[in-house]
């Protein structure tokens, strides 16, 4: 099993994540994580979906995604190819004799203090999936109160993109 | 990503651009329906709905009218669009089917929200698995009550998304004629299949302007029709270099309407064929290349040629388990060539060598042309031994049946009878079960869209409103459907709309008491214990009582047909002639068969091809040193 970022250009239409996740899910493929957001066109929106398969079941997912009427288009953004990032908000244990080592966890790993009181602190940090696991393995021993995560979200790296001219070479339509 | 649509000022102005953008990515936005319609203004959004029907040259509506379709039916009724009102929801929809099957047009139904709609999954579900053309539309609860369980409110829309091909459902009124328009090509275009368009009552009465054709904008679908040259070539130079070569029949070939084209193939290579339950009929069962029908109940020289073969060129097939059996032990000597209009069809569970996306009839006429190259430079395989040795499984093991031991008598037979004397112009409709099969097996198919079944999704109930859809599409064509007793009871109500609305069909009900398949299963592998499948009232000692319910006769009567029952071998050529005879009522035979009988040959569920039974507990000698 291997771990693949696919980005798929979707029309920006009601109904469109419900047909991509019950694919996923009725094809018996495993999501990690999924992220949707806007592009810079309105009438896209950009699904980033990070799944855990071997190479032959991968093609079978990309080819049922590209069946969706409402899929535009797919890349897959893997390894050196690509940035890629997730998002993390953590709201960790820092009374006031603690405080300091956790700002320094923080500054380690150039999280940013975005909520502050007398019991805790709330840290954001981006990164790798692997730098933000890192974190958490650090303040774990501290005491994480809370934690929201969000998937991972891609680009290509170098000039080209999905949708403008010189274009990312989409995975086949055709087998 | 937004939950709710987004309406931009000129949405499709701005989807076009956005699409235009794509480079790369072609934008399907071509003009659709012949017809030129008058436009109009201040409509309403149901006469907007059925005007585009007719732009779309729609002839027939299968359906049921309710509360939230009802501002459709008003303009229906003036329409030259017919209505056909069955008697469940789910008989429009296999009325759909049959239409669509037997004629290569889009089969259409109507239907209201909630229950009328979920009526209509069953069917969408078997015309989603064997890719039939098919528009489904649905009323919905009025706009504003979406998602507060209203009453008959059901989200069709989310219900039907893995069983369709595409579903809309319409916001604005103004987008009625567009969403018509792509539903229609959507559904017939590509791998057909079916498309679910929900309208809400106040879309359906809402004011509106009318202009044909509309732009239709669906910049993600692009089907591969045309087939790589490169492939093409290789996939002939493969043929041409096999010795043991088998073309492999799917349904897509029915669909691309690409008999002829095949038949040509096929002479030219000089290779067997093999047709599918879906392909019974693409290739004539006279023809000597042709070796009948492969899978579980496939006969055993179809089967095994295929498990023997060297190169199997599968056309429009989907290596259906049904058809390979135990997938790993399947034709595991054999190179593939797997030509499909979906490209998600190929590698799903056979890897291929040759992959081919494209349209079964570019796919062939390509192949032929490339064929003759390789003929011309001298390259024509010599398949004599091939043929001798199948020549000799045929031999051995033709399809054949036993007389039941007590007397009674031999479905089987009746169904031979039936196809001998209705003929290969006559339309056959199956249920699902041991007539299907025999069906498949024994009458021999001439000529395309003459069998129609439900392969995929095995619809019990499938055979009675399917035929009654072809009978509509084609009716100066004999339509026989061939049912069993238990799926005739699960939509025989359509009968009442057959004698109503002069669609005379004729139904062969294959009588053996019970769900004949289920019990063949609980003979073979559950020791005989016939757990729930006697249809038949039963005394104390669980035998029979001698009392027919229903009588298929007296109620094929009270349905407004004519009813007949035949009980022995003596009578079973009078009474199809009797049947034939008539043609201006529906018709059911009431075939009071043995219920011992069984369907054979058999690969059983999971097994290896290589495992097939000839008979019951007869295994075929292959003679493996001749291959």
């Amino acid at each position: 099993m291997s771990r693949h970022t696919l980005s798929v250009l979707v029309e920006n239409k009601s109904g469109v994540l419900a047909r991509v996740s019950a694919l996923f899910s009725r094809r018996g493929f495993n999501i990690e994580s999924l992220a949707v957001g806007p592009t810079e066109n309105p009438d896209l929106s950009r699904m980033t979906i990070v799944a855990e398969a071997e190479s032959q079941p991968l093609e079978q997912i990309t080819k049922q995604l590209n069946k969706l009427i409402e899929v535009i288009k797919i890349v897959e953004l893997d390894g050196s190819a690509a940035v890629q990032r997730e998002l993390l908000l953590v709201k960790v244990r820092a009374p006031m004799a603690e405080r300091t080592q956790v700002l320094q966890t923080a500054e380690l790993f150039r999280a940013r203090v975005v909520d502050v009181n007398t019991d805790t602190v709330t840290l954001e940090a981006t990164g790798t999936p692997d730098k933000l696991q890192a974190l958490l393995a650090v303040l774990a021993p501290l005491g994480i109160k809370e934690m929201a995560q969000s998937g991972t979200v891609a680009l290509g790296r170098g000039p080209r993109s999905m949708s403008g001219a010189g274009t990312l070479r989409p995975v086949e339509r055709s087998a | 990503m937004t939950t709710t649509p987004r309406e931009p000022a000129n949405p499709e102005a701005a989807t076009r651009e956005a699409a235009a953008s794509l480079a790369g990515v072609e934008t399907t936005a071509s003009s659709v329906g012949a017809a030129a319609v008058e436009p109009a203004t201040g409509i309403t959004g149901a006469q907007s709905l059925i005007r585009s029907l007719e732009a779309m040259g729609v002839e027939v509506i299968f359906g049921i009218p309710g509360g939230a379709i009802l501002p459709a039916y008003d303009p229906l009724f003036d329409s030259k669009v017919r209505h056909v009102l069955v008697r469940h929801e789910q008989g429009a929809g296999h009325a759909a089917t049959g239409y669509a099957q037997a004629t290569g047009k889009v089969g259409v139904c109507m239907a209201t929200s909630g229950p009328g709609a979920t009526n209509l999954v069953t069917p969408l579900a078997d015309a989603h698995m064997d890719s039939v053309p098919m528009v489904a539309i649905t009323g919905q609860v009025p706009s504003h009550a979406i998602g507060t369980d209203a009453f008959q409110e059901a989200d069709i829309r989310g219900i039907t998304m893995p069983v369709t091909k595409h579903n809309f459902l319409v916001t604005r009124a103004d987008e009625i004629p567009q969403r018509i328009a792509e539903a229609f090509h959507l559904a017939s275009t590509g791998r057909p299949g079916p498309v679910l368009v929900d309208i809400p009552k106040d879309v359906l009465q809402a004011r509106t302007n009318f202009a044909w054709p509309p732009r239709m904008d669906l910049p993600g679908y692009k089907p591969t029709t045309r087939p790589h040259g490169k492939q093409v070539r290789e996939a002939a130079s493969l043929i041409a270099g096999a010795s043991r070569p088998v073309l492999y029949v799917g349904g897509g070939v029915l669909k691309a309407g690409a008999t002829e084209e095949l038949a040509e193939l096929a002479e030219l290579t000089g290779a067997p064929v093999v047709t599918t339950l879906m392909a019974r009929g693409a290739f004539p069962d006279s023809h000597p290349l042709n070796l009948g029908m492969p899978g579980m109940h496939g006969n055993v020289t179809a089967v095994t040629a295929l498990q023997k073969a060297d190169l199997l060129v599968a056309l429009g097939a989907r290596f259906d388990d049904r058809v390979t059996g135990q997938l790993s032990s399947f034709a595991p000597d054999a190179l593939v060539v797997h030509a499909d209009i979906d490209p998600a069809e190929i590698g799903k569970n056979r890897k291929a060598d040759v992959p081919i996306v494209g349209d079964a009839r570019e796919t062939i006429l390509q192949l032929i042309e490339a064929l003759r190259g390789e003929h011309e430079a001298g390259r024509t395989p010599d398949l004599a031994a091939w043929w001798a040795q199948l020549d000799d499984w045929r031999s051995r093991y033709p399809l054949g049946y036993d007389w039941p031991e007590d007397g009674s008598l031999s479905p089987q037979y009746v169904i031979e009878r039936l196809g001998a004397i209705a003929g290969p112009d006559a339309i056959y409709a199956a249920g699902v079960g041991q007539h299907q099969m025999w069906a498949a097996q024994f009458v021999k198919y001439e000529k395309p869209n003459t069998w129609l079944n439900s392969g995929g999704l095995g619809t019990m109930g499938y055979a009675v409103p399917a035929a009654m859809g072809a009978k509509y599409g084609r009716p100066e064509t004999t339509v026989w459907a061939i049912d069993g007793d238990g799926c005739f009871q699960m939509t025989n109500q359509e009968l009442a709309t057959c004698a109503i609305e002069g669609i005379p069909i004729k139904v062969a009900v294959i009588n053996n008491g019970n769900l004949g398949m289920v019990r063949q299963w609980q003979t073979l592998f559950y020791e005989g214990r016939y757990s729930s499948t006697k249809l038949h009232a039963l005394d104390a000692d669980g035998k029979p009582k001698p009392v027919r319910i229903p009588d298929f006769v007296t109620l094929a009567e009270a349905l407004g047909c004519v009813g007949l029952r035949c009980e022995s071998r003596e009578d079973v050529d009078a009474v199809i002639e009797k049947a034939m005879a008539i043609d201006d009522a529906p018709v059911v035979i009431d075939f009071v068969v043995g219920h011992d009988a069984q369907v054979w040959p058999m690969v059983a569920a999971g097994a290896s091809n290589d495992d097939i039974l000839a008979a019951r507990d007869v295994r075929p000698v292959f003679g493996e040193g001749q291959v």
